[in-house]
């Protein structure tokens, strides 16, 4: 169990606690920068119950402005992130709803569909259907891109909808593309290629504090996914358990009757 | 005809058997049904897939009680099931975990047969009621994958029933037919529903059934191809037979706790078994709108679906596909060997079931992938080899050299 204590300097302090960053978001070698994103993954861990208190508070003060969890409960994410219910109705409990209600967000659907285009996903599944390490790249690989509607792009899911809402943590980045000659069916093709980010601006956090805010989020998604995962594994121990007891048992018992077999 | 057996009895056993032949079922099917004592782990798949059966019925009663039919409410239903329903996601992953077992046990027990000629003479209708399980099956498993209405049950529905299209003249009628309107909808899912929870499985047990009691007419088949029949004792017994109960039922406790083990670990630590078994396009609803990237049925069809992408035209395709699944029905007047054991068969029949098993896993594998134009090549070759096995069965069979069978059992305590 988690002390009340930490679980509050957890939820409430801006800068999240380090975990171990992955060098993966750094650039490789020192002569070449390219950054090989779509090798990056969101080494996130869903039994990390500090983790995912965390990314509750980023999901609450980040996505659920426009993004629902239409199948997912306040109170049943409460009781699985040990969060006691004052600080859920203080800290993240936003929109007024009560505890036993669906984590839904306000924004009505007629003014995102003006606003965006279309209407910001639920993301309930969206780390099933995705995966944790599409998520964690696609909100790693915002890029300032002029020619944009919101002025930004993506690397995972281009031409995104969704505009760069992390920016104000992780700065503003520009994507550097370099030309690479390649034969295609016998003519030489240049392709325009992806090689590493450049900082324009700083945001509030440092590279590595992002990235911890980010799979945080990302962890606290995974867990939406499919939030009795930490319980199936618990019990499906004892059940192999039980099992591997079981065929020993019966093995056995085989061998003593076919004792009669010649 | 002598009284029932039993009837003579005091008390509860003996009422019961004045009026129903218990004891007398009992006896001639488990004390005194005769099975050979040579059975090796290939003969583990009859009594697993039996027990898949329950699981999935079980299992799906259950998830009936909660499951809500309609194209506006099932996706949302499924969900309620894996997060509201006490332990709703252990009944749902060992329904969708049961399903891929069953065709990877039926698929072990069909190859058992190819091993040992199980299909051959006297067993020639075990064989045709086994194929038509598998044939039900299929068609339980493809309505079923329909029901939690994701993307990829709509797709997948989509393209399966598109194929019937393919057919002359009726086609185009019998797709609008089958789906009760213009596109897979509301109406198409609340029929594969009645079909999947109540027409199917009704006939999957009559058909279990009748395959069990063509077995307990003809006997099991055994890994030397003999018929134990054939060499009784003075008690008119055959020599190497054993009383199913208690030798067999208890063998096959042992086959079910590892099997259980295998499918416990499936079912609490990788449920969609690296998206295989549940694939990740289908945790988002049917969106008529939205095509996944890559349209593809579960593994147990992909053989048959990498066979119609390697075919150019989809009506050929199509009909390469129901023939690479009716050619089974053929196979015991196909194979014109003198023996049935693969132990004393030659070394053509060999080296045609190994082409046979490795196309069959090959096209497994490719109908999974994207269709590249390496894929779709090497997809040709494979569906070669597939066929070939059929194909040239009358002619290898009677060409291979076959060694002299003995009379009895190869047995080792």
């Amino acid at each position: 169990m988690l002390k009340p204590a930490t679980l509050l300097i957890a939820l409430v302090s801006a800068a999240p606690l380090l975990t171990a960053a992955e060098s993966a978001a750094e650039p490789a070698a020192a002569e070449s920068k390219a950054v090989d994103w779509q090798s990056w993954h969101a080494g996130n861990d869903v039994r990390n119950t500090a983790s995912l208190q965390r990314g509750v508070r980023n999901f609450v003060n980040y996505c659920q402005g426009c993004h629902s969890l239409k199948y997912m409960r306040y109170s049943r994410m409460a009781s699985d992130l040990h969060i006691p219910e004052e600080q859920l109705r203080t800290y993240l409990i936003l929109t007024g709803d009560k505890p036993g209600d669906y984590m839904l967000s306000s924004m009505p659907a007629a003014d995102s569909e003006t606003w965006f285009g279309k209407t910001p996903p639920d993301l309930s599944l969206i780390a099933r259907s995705r995966g944790a390490d599409y998520l964690y790249r696609f909100l790693k690989t915002f890029y300032a891109d002029p020619s944009r509607q919101s002025g930004a792009n993506n690397l995972q899911l281009a031409n995104a909808a969704m505009p760069a809402v992390l920016s104000s943590l992780e700065g503003v980045k520009r994507a550097v593309f370099v030309n690479r000659e390649s034969i295609v069916g016998g003519k030489p093709v240049t392709e325009k290629v992806f090689d590493h980010f450049e900082m324009v601006s700083p945001g509030a956090m440092d590279a590595a504090q992002f990235d911890a805010f980010v799979r945080d989020t990302v962890n606290f998604l995974d867990y939406v996914g499919e939030p009795a995962q930490a319980t199936r594994v618990d019990i499906g121990v004892w059940v192999v358990l039980f099992l591997l007891v079981f065929t020993w048992l019966a093995w056995l018992l085989k061998h003593e009757y076919w004792k009669d077999v010649h | 005809m002598a009284a029932p057996e039993g009837t003579a009895k005091p008390g509860l056993w003996g009422w019961i058997n004045k009026r129903l032949p218990a004891e007398d079922f009992v006896r001639s099917q488990l004390l005194e049904y005769y099975a050979p004592k040579n059975f090796n782990v290939w003969y583990f798949f009859g009594s697993l897939a039996l027990l898949v059966l329950v699981i999935q019925l079980l299992s799906g009663i259950f998830l009936t009680m909660f499951y809500k039919v309609g194209e506006a409410t099932a996706f949302d239903s499924v969900e309620y099931i894996m997060r509201e329903v006490n332990y709703g996601w252990l009944i749902r992953y060992l329904h969708s975990t049961g399903a891929s077992a069953f065709f990877v046990v039926v698929y072990l027990h069909m190859f058992r047969a190819l091993l040992y000629g199980s299909y051959k003479a006297p067993r020639e209708l075990l064989w045709l009621f086994g194929m038509l399980v598998y044939l039900a099956l299929m068609a339980e498993a493809f309505m079923g994958y329909v029901l939690p209405w994701g993307n990829m049950s709509y797709w997948g529905a989509q393209v399966i029933v598109n194929l019937f299209s393919t057919i002359p003249v009726v086609g185009p009628g019998l797709v609008e037919w089958i789906r009760g309107d213009y596109g897979i909808a509301d109406a198409t899912l609340n029929r594969f529903f009645a079909l999947h929870v109540v027409a199917v499985p009704l006939g999957l047990l009559l058909l279990v059934a009748l395959h069990l009691v063509a077995l307990r007419q003809v006997g099991s088949n055994n890994p030397d191809g003999i018929e134990i029949k054939e060499h009784k004792g003075p008690d008119g017994k055959p020599l190497d037979g054993i009383p199913f109960h208690p030798y067999y039922t208890v063998k096959d406790v042992v086959g079910v706790g590892v099997f259980l083990i295998a499918f416990a670990v499936v079912v609490f630590f990788v449920p969609t078994f690296n998206d295989i078994f549940l694939e990740k396009p289908n945790f988002e609803p049917a969106n008529p709108l939205s095509t996944p990237e890559h349209i593809a049925p579960v593994w147990y069809f992909t053989p048959f679906y990498a066979m119609l992408r390697a075919v150019p035209d989809q009506r050929l395709g199509a009909l390469l596909m129901l023939l690479a699944i009716l050619a089974f029905f053929f196979l015991p007047w196909l194979d014109r060997s003198p023996v049935k054991s693969v132990r004393y068969r030659g070394w053509i029949y060999r080296a045609f079931l190994t082409v046979f098993t490795v196309s069959f896993l090959v096209l497994m594998y490719l109908g999974l992938k994207p269709a590249s134009v390496a894929y779709v090549y090497a997809a040709r070759v494979f569906t070669a080899g597939y066929f070939a096995f059929f194909v040239l069965m009358p002619f290898y069979t009677r060409w291979d050299r076959t060694r002299p069978v003995p009379t009895r059992v190869t047995f080792h305590a």
